[in-house]
């Protein structure tokens, strides 16, 4: 087995090599601008690395976000395009979830948040429980300003990059700043194992940002 | 890599088209097009975040459909070549990624390449090599270029572009003016045909000092401005408006523009052939009209059928196997999504 895990929602562009046990080869790159640049040569740098060519690749996985959406789809299709031309299945993984994955082990049980960078001064974010050393999301993503969150919301530890760019409005930071496509690779060979279907449908949780002309009319 | 005849699969996404072509050497073999043109109508322009949906969502089927409908394996392919600018960034940014993961996963060579010398190189696999040098004339939504090409693979020489709106834009503005459907192209072009040209609209950069400074440059925002003011006359007088007339009138204004300049630019520049490309090629007065001055001034007019003309993935590949024959350098996988890149640069 050897996956290749592919996430472009937060800041930093993460690739990686899984054989289902452990990361055979990563990389990443910390710019939210220069997707299109970085993740093709980090993916042949990686493959380079393990010494592996892209035909002994049995699965791609990418986190389907949210996240801003330019740099999400550079990560997806990617992912889709290279699953497609060596015939192999493409799994899609809330990136949200890979960032609780990172986070549990500071929280040893519990409740916990994740929020991420959704720019425009709002964030993603989910509830995330730690129960018996597993991690269970509570919550379906979404976006909102951190402000308006609920307080006991709040209030969680929170993973992702929330916390640093609202130090105000949370009241914990948990060491996890960005998605790490080894923890990526990792959770896709459990669910994976565990026959869950895993689908590649962008997470983008806001509509474009444009009034139709019937819209344009009413106002 | 048979040098004499490779097999290129080329990308294009600059806009709303999720455009994969397949060519064989000069020969096409398909030009597969998903557009998401129906979903921007709701918003009576292209909406550059739904165009980019529309392309992760399309770009893997419509490299399935080119493959299977050409009856060719990706392994057999030969290079990738793919659109990278200019064009709207979100949108470029889908199409060279998956040109990436193709050219990655394939072991090929990728060629980024621009989208204006793609419209020009697609008249090769149309009507065959093509005559150095060419000028081409490339009228569309985005753009509105007058070029001379010596050789489409390493020399385009720009000679005049709109300074304002870009043609199609044109069109797209008075259609709404006249309350006819986006895109206002075919339109007008339809509602032309019953209609007389009885108003005398102005002919941007046409006369004087202009001919000077902008000998070969366009202008259609006052064109645009002057169809809408004698609309709102129309209408304030209470008088109904003569749609057919306007578009024939607003139509033959920009038509007259454009193959004037064209032609003089031939002439001035020696070519003897004149090439169209983009969408507004599609118009019937703008190639009846080119036509008969490109003959009255002995120069062979090209024209590549309409499906070549708007934006489209073969027009991409046919420059990519051009890039291969001329043995020009590959790109490198770390190729950015240029969307202001000039059309001198005609690859990266
Ligand atoms: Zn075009």
């Amino acid at each position: 087995m050897l996956i290749l895990a592919i996430d472009t929602s937060t800041t930093a562009i993460t690739v990686a090599l899984h054989d289902g046990e452990s990361v055979v080869a990563a990389g990443s790159h910390l710019d939210a601008r220069a997707h299109t640049e970085w993740v093709a040569p980090l993916i042949q740098t990686a493959l380079d690395d393990a010494g592996r060519s892209p035909a002994d690749l049995t699965a791609v996985v990418v986190g389907k976000g949210p996240g801003p959406f330019t740099g999400l789809r550079v990560g997806i299709v990617t992912g889709v395009t290279m699953a497609h031309a060596l015939g192999l299945p493409a799994y899609g993984i809330c990136s949200l979830d890979v960032i609780a994955e990172q986070a549990a082990g500071s929280v040893a049980e519990g409740e916990f948040l994740v929020a991420t960078d959704a720019r425009r001064k709002e964030v993603y974010w989910a509830r995330y429980a730690v129960r018996s050393g597993s991690v269970e999301r509570l919550t379906d993503p979404a976006v909102d300003r951190p402000g308006d969150l609920p307080d006991d919301v709040r209030a969680l530890p929170t993973a992702g990059r929330g916390p640093v760019l609202y130090p105000d409005l949370f009241a914990t930071a948990l060491p996890v700043l960005d998605v790490d496509a080894g923890v990526l690779g990792a959770v896709a060979a459990r669910r994976s194992a565990a026959g869950e279907s895993m689908p590649v449908e962008p997470l983008y949780l806001r509509r474009p940002d444009a009034l139709t002309t019937a819209e344009r009319a009413a106002k | 890599m048979s040098v004499d005849q490779p097999l290129i699969l080329g990308i294009e996404t600059s806009c709303d088209e999720t455009g994969v072509g397949i060519v064989r050497g000069e020969t096409l073999l398909v030009d597969a097009v998903a557009s998401s043109v129906d979903d921007h109508a709701r918003f009576g322009g292209v909406v550059p975040e739904v165009a980019s949906r529309a392309h992760l969502e399309e770009m893997v089927p419509t490299i399935e459909r080119a493959c299977r409908e050409a009856g060719v394996q990706l392994r057999d392919l030969d290079a990738i070549s793919v659109t990278s600018g200019p064009g709207l960034a979100g949108s470029l940014m889908v199409g060279v990624a998956s040109a990436k993961a193709l050219a990655l996963s394939l072991g090929v060579p990728l060629y980024g390449v621009n989208h204006l010398a793609s419209h020009v190189a697609v008249d090769i696999v149309e009507h065959g090599p093509l005559p150095e040098p060419t000028m081409a004339l490339l009228v569309s939504g985005g753009h509105s270029s007058l070029l001379l090409v010596p050789d489409v693979t390493s020399d385009i020489r720009s000679l005049g572009s709109t300074i304002d709106d870009a043609a199609g834009e044109a069109f797209d503005k008075v259609a709404r003016v006249l309350g006819l459907p986006f895109p206002g192209g075919p339109h007008i072009d339809r509602a032309a045909r019953d209609g007389e040209i009885t108003i005398d609209f102005p002919r941007g950069l046409t006369t004087g000092r202009d001919m000077e400074r902008h000998r070969f440059d366009f202008s259609f925002s006052g064109l645009k401005t002057a169809v809408s003011r004698w609309v709102q006359a129309r209408e304030a007088a209470g008088e109904s408006v003569p749609v057919a007339d306007v578009a024939a009138s607003f139509q033959e204004a920009v038509v007259d523009v454009l193959t004037r300049k064209a032609v003089l630019a031939c002439r001035e520049q020696g070519a003897q052939h004149l090439q169209i490309g983009g969408g507004v090629a599609a118009n019937s007065r703008l190639r009846a009209m080119a036509q008969s001055r490109c003959d009255d001034a002995g120069i062979e007019l090209r024209v590549p059928r309409p499906g070549l003309c708007t934006d489209n993935g073969a027009m991409v590949a046919a420059l990519g196997a051009q890039m291969v024959l001329k043995g020009r350098d590959a790109s490198r996988l770390d190729l950015p999504a240029d969307s202001s890149m000039p059309v001198t640069q005609i690859s990266a």
